[in-house]
């Protein structure tokens, strides 16, 4: 067993690889939201010129690839791996982006968890000095997701009041075993959790049981208290979800206190017409990538929990009336 | 640095506690305000479909029945043509069934699916997607209408 | 012409009313296609008990846009069909009797496939 697990499930690095920077492209609708000055790019409008929405968003995941790398002024080819995920089936967005970077990609699937998984896992790759620089990334489209999971985007029907909308965005972080700027300093990887929530619609209520696994064995693993992070930050719970997990914590004798929120309720303004919130890869993607790496290079943010949510059906199981399991991702980030 | 294995904590919660929990907090629907919105969008669309009818009975000389029939031809037209620009995702997004039920919807829900696959090809994209509602539609509506007509044959009997 | 018009929005909207309040009211998960089912179902039942045909008699295009207008014309189809040439009708009669329909859906949904793409 090695040293650097503690506790249940988290893992503590000695050497705590650096974000050098973070990248991320959005949709119209996203870019009109609140974090909207936290974009590097907004497209015009969801095909950006391609011609299938599947096209974009791989298009969109490389434009973020190549974004980070420009940004952090490296080149693609020095970097050692790409970590990357979507929504889509057999992952494509991710695998196609890949395909036009030419080095060694690592296809990773957590649904909507895959940005706080693939920065988990890059982190790791760099402690345990299997390298020094690495992309990780996740992407989301509305319409493609829509398309999968959902029903064709032009078909008249009304979303339910607790439905979110997903995120058309992708977001990518370069991490380097030297550098400057915030730092990986921890993750927890969530077990998968299922209580039993069968509406694919209700997608927080679905995964928000995860999340407060994740946090419970976080902070008992590192033996922390909640203020110790300036933000704990989920990924895509959605207003509904959100209100879920403070009350199972509550239940489970740990309260939360006012640092806590959610990529899904940050992403869109309740005017927006979007219902519940944002959801996706795509969501914690660009929010991480964005508004907080800004904040915490700013200063803003000193010390951010983020617990990357997500649902683990598939189209097929959902129709088979399964329920639906659930996984959270933690990972710590630090700036002193 | 510690290595042992603490477990628990877990949740403390049932599925069967949680079920109600989801229940209280997931905001339900505006059921009046629908059911208002539903009745003026469904009743604005079948008013549409009445003056169609009037129209083809009092200007083309058509008989009730082929005008009714007729009628319900344009509207499919008119439904199918909003969907292709966009239009009707839109009018249920705020009508919900005043949109659904009348055949503009059905329109909608052949034309929609046919749209989004178009890229997969002519055969499986478009003409497979056509029926994705509208084959259950058909096949319930067809095999019941069939036992229909034997139960009314048995009854003659 | 136009004494029609309102009997025919108020038998419609009320129509589309039962089909809201089935989709708020019941279980979560109702997509359009279960509304769509169920309401050409009950078109055809309504219509072969003789349950129907007074709501088209007070509400015109009302009671025959609706989908269960659909189901209706295929029950009294077959029905006429079963009277005039038995078994044979009762296959044939709901088909004929909704044959304009299905054609203009076809051949309406497949051209507008053919012209437009999905704004999303």
């Amino acid at each position: 067993m090695g040293s650097k697990k503690v506790g249940n499930q988290s893992i503590i690095f000695q050497n705590p690889p650096f974000i050098l920077a973070g990248y991320n492209i959005v949709g119209p609708k996203e870019g009109e939201g609140p974090l909207k000055d936290s974009y590097d790019q907004i497209m015009k409008d969801t095909y950006n010129g391609e011609k299938s929405w599947e096209k974009t968003e791989a298009k969109m995941l490389e434009t973020a690839l190549r974004g980070v790398a420009d940004k952090a002024k490296v080149t693609v080819d020095s970097v050692d791996f790409v970590l990357a995920g979507d929504l889509l089936n057999q992952i494509i967005s991710s695998s196609f982006a890949a395909r036009q970077l030419g080095i060694p990609f690592i296809g990773l699937y957590g649904a909507c968890s895959t940005m706080a998984l693939s920065t988990a896992l890059g982190a790791m790759l760099i402690e345990g000095g299997f390298a020094g620089q690495v992309l990780c990334a996740a992407s989301s489209h509305h319409d493609t997701a829509e398309r999968q999971y959902r029903m064709p985007t032009e078909q008249g029907n009304q979303r339910a009041m607790y439905a979110q909308w997903t995120v058309t965005g992708a977001g990518a972080l370069l991490l380097a075993a030297s550098g400057t700027g915030p730092k990986v300093t921890s993750a927890t990887l969530g077990r998968v959790i299922d209580l039993g929530t069968t509406d694919t619609n209700n997608m927080g209520a679905a995964m928000a049981p995860a999340v407060a696994d994740t946090i419970l064995n976080h902070f008992q693993d590192l033996n922390r208290q909640p203020d110790y992070y300036d933000l704990i930050v989920t990924g895509d719970l959605g207003t509904v979800g959100l209100q879920l997990l403070k009350e199972i914590l509550k239940k489970s004798n740990f309260p939360m206190g006012k640092n806590l929120s959610d990529c899904g309720v940050m992403v869109f303004s309740p005017k927006q017409d979007i219902h519940a919130g944002g959801s996706g890869c795509g969501c914690s993607a660009v929010v991480l990538s964005g508004y907080i790496l800004n904040q915490m290079n700013s200063g803003e943010l000193k010390k951010v929990l983020l617990i990357g949510s997500g649902s683990l059906h598939s189209p097929t199981s959902a129709l088979q009336g399964e329920s639906i399991p659930a996984i959270g991702h933690a990972v710590s980030i630090e700036i002193s | 640095m510690s290595n042992s294995n603490l477990r628990p904590p877990v949740i403390n919660l049932t599925p069967e506690e949680y079920k109600t929990m989801v229940q209280r907090i997931s905001p339900k629907p505006k059921a009046i305000k629908n059911a208002v919105l539903a009745f003026m969008v469904g009743g604005l669309i079948c008013s549409i479909g009445q003056i169609l009818i009037n129209i083809y009975i009092n200007y083309f000389g058509l008989s009730k029945v082929s005008a009714q029939t007729a009628g319900t031809a344009t509207l499919i037209l008119i439904g199918a043509l909003l969907t292709g620009l966009g239009v009707y995702d839109n009018i249920v997004r705020f009508g919900g069934a005043g949109g659904i039920v009348p055949v503009t919807g059905f329109a909608n829900s052949m034309v929609s699916p046919a749209l989004e696959y178009k890229r997969e090809g002519y055969v499986f994209g478009v003409g497979g997607k056509l029926f994705t509602v509208a084959g259950p539609i058909l096949v319930y509506g067809i095999a019941t209408s069939i036992l229909v007509g034997i139960i009314y044959v048995l009854l003659r009997l | 012409m136009f004494a029609n018009i309102i009997p025919a929005f108020i038998v419609g909207g009320l129509i589309c009313v039962v089909g809201q309040l089935f989709m708020d009211l019941t279980k979560a998960n109702i997509q359009p296609a279960h509304v769509l089912v169920s309401f050409v179902t009950a078109g055809v039942v309504l219509g072969g008990l003789g349950l129907y045909e007074p709501l088209v008699r007070i509400g015109g295009a009302g009671a025959t846009i609706p989908l269960s207008g659909f189901g209706y014309t295929l029950a009294k189809g077959a029905m006429e069909g079963a009277q005039s040439s038995g078994l044979l009708g009762a296959f044939s009669g709901g088909v004929e009797a909704a044959a304009v329909g299905i054609a203009a859906a076809v051949i309406f949904g497949y051209l507008t496939a053919l012209v437009f793409n999905p704004k999303g």
